[in-house]
């Protein structure tokens, strides 16, 4: 019994930053803009909440710092892939890629040290804070998709830019407005890394999770509540995979690499069962630009 | 009217605009009247739709003037021409397929449900607006999108309170729940519409409005617009359908190369004068097909050929036999919907269960039911298809490119692999020229030309083939007088030349001109079959409606 509240407490834990960035994905790929760069800017927002949070004493203070750094980073990527047309794969890859060099590189030049930060002490991390709040950002973004203009600016940006144009709402400003919102929420994903899960910022801390929230991002179909649902099911398949470490099979240990794959493996089933039958914004990837523009 | 006198609604003033090297509106002059409907026609390329365009704000002119109601306007986007009163209907809807019609009309005019209460007294925020005194009782709120305006709540209950008692006025009722894709065109239209009166626009641009629609939908829009001029909105339509211009316009403007022409009182001309000036030569207006002089053996023969329904609970094609000789034109005549696309999916794509559930296909005597649409291609078959955007081109690759599609494996152009561009480029070049595709650049892409001009490149590629069998569906929609007579012509020589010709059109003219023998679809099946001259268009009319 204690094993199983202690199993989904976990699952809980382990699937806020997940939801953070799910939601950030969200915001970015409803309007248009394919967000393979939510990685990139989890790396940037854990090391932002851990250097603003030793430097601050306070870890509302880190995720603040957190955001911004996810912010600045996807301002850079806003840039590429709306003004400059950059291939949004492409360009996505280059912001995670820049994010891995980055974070031990800025790590090296304020402390010294590559690849991590000062400890966090115990109470200065967060304890449950972060958990509701990326429940409170869940339910904001769909009020803002379901019953706001701005949700259905955003939604039509990513559906039909030239019938958003038309009506007289510049589609390429609500699109970097996206990029940019999820450039934040991304951030406060990955400040849950360092100040909520774990106490210190480390080098590759996001492991993958920036595409797990992608993935569970298309598993709920581009919609708010399911994606939370699917960051949910990941998160479990995480703490799933860390009560299982040290198992036993036939009186042989598992080798824990075995069982660290098991939130991965959850994501390429889900992917692999599900990705064919979701129907993405119709203008997912495309560049838009107006006929002024275009001339 | 609150407006001083003013006799004009809509005036553009030597407006110019410039893509590229194409010169696309030179120095256009139009004025339009309140409370008329106004035609406006031209060949395809000759600027209509983007002087439009500039008018609604789309597009901002390099020189020229727009006044409306007499004032000076300038416009930084859409958002400016609405406010004042600008409604434009799009060659290719405005629509998002995911979302709810009723989502699709608010959209840039929430809040405006709540009847008139935060639109009075608010500023008028484009550039070198004279004032705000000139508005009008009634229009949509002028404020550009703001932070208050986005984070506000939609308030679908009031939009849909209003949009009842709108679509009771016109007889325009939409499910205003169900997502937009799962409507069909004409009650897309109907959408598009709505979404005009619901912005408050008095100025109801159009722009080849009846393109997609059945004859029964044209005459129930312009019944609407009708009603709509009669209240004092003003009225401009593109077109292509002369008919229409002289049924239902009350002035008509003439496009050619980037200007306007001609204008004339619809009551004071003919069908042959305006065709005549738009294209600046004499134009044969209904080329009539001589009856075929030698028929071979079949190129097409169809037997008992059924296409099951999407739910599987109908048939959308159910027990349909004939077969098209060398060397004749059959027509298929029907009103749109009536197994017409299913029975060309079924020709193109046998092997595909949802595209054909029974019966056989022969193609120059060949059984083509587990052929691919390659090998079916490769028998000698040119298709141009009902949907040109989406199956006939790839808009956002170039001209040339296009010109290849479907010939890539040909000997041609392929040499142990590789595209011979040399061959192509002249091939391309050759073929546009004498297609009269304009702008004839063969680096633009598809997608930018005018619609006439794309559904020309398709002709071109289509018939350098040298077709056995021509598959032509409604192979001049959207299309010019001139080039509809060209492609009129190239399609009665591509029969004399030995093709057999299957021709699927929803105009009857068309159809009544150039087939040899006509077969009737109705509901899926074949309603009846007519030989040359044993036919007339109320006959025809009456089993369309299956009578
Ligand atoms: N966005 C654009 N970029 C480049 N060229 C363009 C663009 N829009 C239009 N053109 C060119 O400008 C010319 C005028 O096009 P326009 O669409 O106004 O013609 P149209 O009169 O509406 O023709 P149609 O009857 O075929 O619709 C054409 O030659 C077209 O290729
Ligand atoms: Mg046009």
């Amino acid at each position: 019994m204690a094993m199983i509240s202690q199993l989904l407490a976990s699952t809980l834990r382990l699937s806020t930053p997940l939801i953070f960035a799910a939601m950030g994905g969200m915001l970015s790929e409803r309007s248009g803009v394919i967000n393979i760069a939510l990685e990139g800017l989890m790396l940037m927002g854990a090391l932002g909440a851990a250097v603003g949070t030793v430097a601050t004493h306070s870890p509302w203070l880190g995720l603040l710092i957190g955001m911004g750094a996810g912010l600045a980073m996807a301002f850079i990527y806003a840039l590429l892939v709306i003004p400059f047309r950059a291939n949004q794969i492409v360009a996505g890859m280059a912001i995670n890629m820049l994010a891995l060099g980055l974070t031990p590189f800025l790590c090296k030049m304020l402390y010294g040290v590559t690849g991590s930060t000062p400890q966090i002490s115990y109470p200065e991390q967060f304890h449950s804070a972060p958990l509701y709040l990326a429940w409170i950002v869940v339910g904001l973004c769909w009020y803002l998709m379901k019953f706001t203009p701005a949700g259905l600016w955003l939604g039509f940006a990513g559906e039909h830019p030239e019938a958003l144009e038309a009506a007289g709402i510049p589609a390429n400003r609500i699109r970097w407005l996206a990029v940019l919102a999820s450039g934040v929420l991304a951030g406060a994903g990955g400040a849950t890394l360092s100040t909520f899960l774990s106490s210190s910022f480390a080098r590759n801390m996001a492991a993958g999770r920036g595409f797990m929230a992608l993935a569970a991002l298309i598993f709920g179909k581009w919609r708010p509540i399911p994606a939370a649902l699917a960051c949910v099911l990941f998160g479990f398949a995480d703490a799933a995979q860390i009560q299982l470490q040290g198992v036993k099979f036939r009186g042989a240990e598992v080798p824990v690499q075995f069982i660290q794959i098991l939130p991965y493996l959850v994501t390429i089933l889900v992917l692999a069962g599900f990705v064919g039958r979701a129907r993405a914004p119709k203008a997912l990837g495309k560049h838009f630009s107006t006929a002024n523009e275009r001339e | 009217m609150i407006s001083s006198g003013s006799e004009v609604a809509v005036e553009l003033r030597g407006i110019t605009k410039q893509f590229g090297s194409v010169l696309a509106n030179a120095g256009v002059d139009l004025r339009v009247e309140p409370g008329t409907i106004q035609g406006l026609i031209g060949e395809n390329g000759a600027g209509k739709s983007t002087a439009m365009k500039i008018l609604y704000g789309l597009y901002r002119p390099d020189s020229g003037h727009i006044l409306i109601r007499g004032q000076p306007q300038v416009w930084s986007s859409p958002r400016d021409a609405i406010a004042q009163g600008i409604g434009m209907v799009h060659q290719h809807f405005m629509l998002a397929g995911p979302y709810s019609a009723l989502d699709n009309i608010i959209l840039g005019a929430e809040g405006e449900g709540r009847g008139g209460r935060e639109r009075r007294g608010s500023r008028v925020e484009g550039r070198g607006q004279p004032s705000g005194a000139m508005r009008r009782e009634g229009a949509p709120d002028p404020r550009p999108p703001t932070l208050v305006r986005a984070w506000g709540i939609l308030g679908r209950k009031h939009a849909r309170e209003r949009l009842e008692a709108l679509a009771a006025q016109y007889r325009l009722s939409v499910d205003w729940e169900a997502p937009i894709e799962q409507l069909p065109v004409g009650i897309q239209q109907r959408v598009e519409i709505l979404k005009l009166l619901y912005h408050r626009a008095d100025v109801l641009i159009l722009d080849e409005p009846t393109a997609v629609l059945t004859p029964q939908e044209t005459n129930d829009l312009f019944a609407n617009l009708k009603k709509l001029r009669d209240e004092g909105k003003t009225i401009i339509f593109v077109t292509h359908k002369l008919k229409e211009v002289m049924a239902f316009t009350d002035r008509v403007t003439v496009f050619r190369g980037g200007s306007v022409v001609g204008e004339a009182l619809t009551s004071q001309t003919s069908p042959q004068e305006l065709a005549d000036l738009m294209v600046g030569r004499k134009v044969v207006l209904n080329v009539q097909a001589p009856p075929t002089q030698a028929t071979g053996k079949a190129a097409l023969e169809v037997e008992a050929l059924v296409v099951s329904g999407t739910r599987g609970a109908t048939h959308r094609v159910s027990n349909v036999t004939f077969s098209v000789r060398s060397g004749e034109i059959v027509g298929i005549a029907g009103v749109e919907g009536n197994g017409q696309s299913e029975l060309l999916q079924a020709l193109l794509h046998p092997r595909e269960p949802q595209c054909r559930k029974a019966g056989r296909i022969s193609i120059t005597g060949m059984d083509v039911t587990q052929m691919t649409a390659r090998e079916i291609r490769n028998l000698g078959v040119s298709l141009i298809p009902e949907d040109r955007l989406h199956e006939g081109l790839l808009p956002e690759w170039p001209l040339r490119d296009n010109f290849l599609l479907g010939l890539q494996h040909s000997a041609a152009f392929n040499r142990a692999g590789f595209i011979c561009s040399s061959n192509l480029q002249a091939a391309a070049a050759k073929a546009v020229n004498e297609y009269d595709v304009r702008p004839a650049n063969l680096a633009l892409s598809a997608g930018n030309l005018s619609g006439g001009n794309q559904q020309k490149l398709i002709v071109a590629r289509e018939f350098e083939r040298r077709p056995k069998l021509l598959i032509a569906a409604q192979p001049t929609r959207g299309v010019d007088v001139g080039a509809t007579e060209f492609i009129h012509r190239r399609i009665i020589k591509a029969r004399d030349e030995g093709a057999g010709v299957l021709l699927v059109s929803s105009e009857l003219e068309e159809i009544m001109a150039l087939s040899d023998r006509i077969l009737v679809m109705y509901e899926g099946r074949i309603a009846g079959e007519f030989a040359k001259g044993n036919f007339s268009e109320s006959l025809l009319g009456l089993r369309m409606g299956g009578g």
